[in-house]
């Protein structure tokens, strides 16, 4: 998974050091194990693979190994900074409800996944394919993303649910944030970042 | 002292073992006060060890056995012994717990009946055995016993205390109890406290033992008997519980020994054949009244009962990172039970990593090799070679 080493740059950046942090899907806990050595982050991974749990011990995280879509009930409200999912939303079956989750364990909670509203996968699908593009290469009976979104579906969500965007990132492949992502993020963005509160209104 | 590989067995015993090993015997000559308020004036500790201690004595891992365990946990203690230790499989040169690396001991609990100081000893009050006088000793008696052979040995703190299943709750123990003095805690296929159900089989195994006309009340060292009935009965009820039925239906199924159903009551069945022999075996090379102490301590244990039955608050004070393990077949300390561990440790943001191993063989998986597991101790094992430096 190439583009999680770019997103450690922005995810780091938006990150207060010696947060506590969770990581849900933390695969072979690159991310973490990142977090812990440059901004004395302190946390935990989520993963359920077991060549995931070895490779996260060996990068020296503390890692738990579970699935996610069971809800994160062995974890008390508020006890985290931040619980960060990337590049896994897309994957999930019970997506909505796994937000809400990562909303009540963490006071803030970080999502990263590819932009199924890009250029390239429109142009796929107008030429009467599932994309299969770099940011999606499963083709549409092997991919494990069941729940694709693009950028206005995931902010429609966050309306409805009553999450606040804290702060949005999109950029491309190579997380390059280029100004032309700025005017037309749906078309031209690939993988979009995001930071999310639940509403003090609805808690 | 430990690995020296003799002549004669250089052909039978494989390279990845520790060789042929020797128990060795600590007299500990003060008193030791119990948890139940009794004290022993004097006892033995009964040990083994594999590898060198270095000069910095860090590299230290004690091992702590289950119910029916003892210290011949790797290599062979002669060599005409047709089976190694019980742990054989994971320590060794090269094995997870590596003895190239590390300085491994595991002692027999108070209690037991291979060497320390138990039933079978002599009470030096009647000058006869103990028997069903040897007070009723708990999980946190045997770590204090242990930092006692830790301070004969001069190890003030261990890299690593590790158990499975009764040896996964002292290692959970060890860390409450003596934060400084451990830091790693390896908790394998344990429990934070024993169910109704658990309860319940330990129940039954000892009425089987106690209800033997042989049992004498705990006493029968003197009628020269052993009540073989009943831990016959004890060890095939505790067998069934150490397989899951997945197991248990891919070793045996229904196979007949005969092929055939003969309409009478004897040995028909060939799971029926292997639970007779496994309780038959293990009559002349276990104590009763062991069994009896050993199910008690396990109904005992339940370290959060001093801290408002709130197993977080226990562990608050622990200083070790801890590793936790799990086998998805096991029932008689299912994965739900490592998980209100690693509740816990979470709760009070202790370091804690969990794998719960895909394995069929039930609770006596802990025991049996398997690559999945292997790797998970193999790499952090990494991590407890480090804290040893």
């Amino acid at each position: 998974m190439k583009p999680i080493r770019a997103e450690l740059r922005t995810i780091a950046s938006w990150i207060k050091p010696g947060s506590r942090v969770l990581d849900l899907g933390c695969g072979n806990g690159e991310l973490l194990s990142y977090l812990q050595e440059n901004y004395q982050v302190t946390g935990y991974g989520i993963e359920i693979e077991q060549n995931n749990i070895v490779a996260s011990i060996q990068n020296n995280i503390n890692v738990i190994q579970a699935d996610i879509e069971q809800g994160l009930t062995g974890f008390e409200d508020n006890s985290f900074d931040y619980v960060i999912m990337t590049q896994t939303l897309q994957a999930l079956r019970n997506t909505d409800e796994i937000l809400k989750e990562m909303l009540r364990v963490g006071r803030e909670g970080i999502v990263t996944f590819p932009n199924f509203g890009h250029w390239r996968s429109r142009l796929n699908i107008m030429l009467g394919h599932m994309p299969v593009t770099k940011a999606l290469p499963n083709t549409w009976y092997n991919t494990p993303n069941i729940h694709l979104c693009t950028i206005k579906d995931f902010e429609d969500l966050c309306t409805e649910k009553d999450f606040k965007i804290l702060q949005r990132s999109i950029v491309d492949r190579q997380h390059r944030n280029r100004t032309f992502n700025a005017f037309l993020p749906n078309l031209l963005g690939e993988i979009a970042l995001y930071r999310i509160q639940k509403s003090v209104t609805n808690p | 002292m430990s690995n020296s590989m003799s002549d004669s067995a250089q052909t039978t015993i494989p390279n990845d073992s520790v060789g042929i090993v020797s128990p060795q015997t600590h007299h500990f000559a003060q008193a030791i006060k119990l948890e139940c308020g009794i004290s022993l004036p004097e006892f033995d500790l009964i040990y083994e060890t594999y590898g060198e201690l270095n000069a910095k004595k860090s590299n230290a891992i004690l091992v702590c056995h289950a119910l029916s365990g003892d210290q011949h946990v790797a290599g062979y203690n002669s060599a005409d012994e047709k089976k190694p230790g019980w742990w054989d499989a994971y320590i060794g040169p090269g094995k997870p717990f590596d003895t190239n690396k590390f300085f491994i001991i595991c002692s027999n609990n108070l209690g037991g009946c291979k060497g320390s100081t138990g039933p079978m000893s002599t009470n030096p009050k009647t000058n006869k055995p103990y028997g069903r006088d040897f007070p009723i000793v708990t999980v946190k008696d045997w770590v204090y016993s242990q930092t006692l052979l830790a301070d004969v040995l001069g190890i003030k703190k261990f890299a690593a205390v590790i158990g499975g299943s009764l040896g996964g709750m002292q290692a959970l123990q060890w860390a409450i109890d003596y934060p400084e003095r451990l830091a790693h805690s390896i908790v394998i296929a344990a429990a934070p406290k024993l169910s109704a159900q658990n309860i319940g089989f330990n129940e039954v195994a000892r009425q089987a033992i106690s209800s033997d006309p042989d049992f004498h009340d705990g006493h029968y060292y003197e009628h020269n008997v052993i009540p073989r009935r009943g831990i016959k009965l004890a060890r095939m009820l505790g067998h069934i519980t150490y397989l899951s039925d997945e197991s248990m239906r891919a070793k045996f199924g229904r196979e007949l020994r005969e092929g055939k159903i003969n309409f009478n009551f004897d040995t028909e069945f060939q799971v029926e054949s292997y639970l007779r022999y496994q309780g038959e075996s293990f009559v002349d090379k276990f104590d009763a009244n062991t069994y009896l102490l050993m199910t008690k301590a396990l109904d005992y244990f339940d370290p959060a009962k001093d801290h408002n039955d709130n197993l977080a608050t226990a562990l608050d004070k622990t200083k070790a990172r801890f590793l936790v393990i799990a086998f998805t077949s096991d029932w008689r300390f299912a994965p739900e039970r490592s998980r209100e561990i690693v509740k816990a440790l979470l709760d009070t943001n202790k370091p804690v990593t969990y794998s719960e191993i895909t394995a069929h063989h039930g609770h006596d998986a802990f025991l049996i090799p398997n690559k999945d597991y292997q790797d998970v101790l193999y790499s952090y094992m990494k991590h407890v070679e480090a804290s040893a430096k």
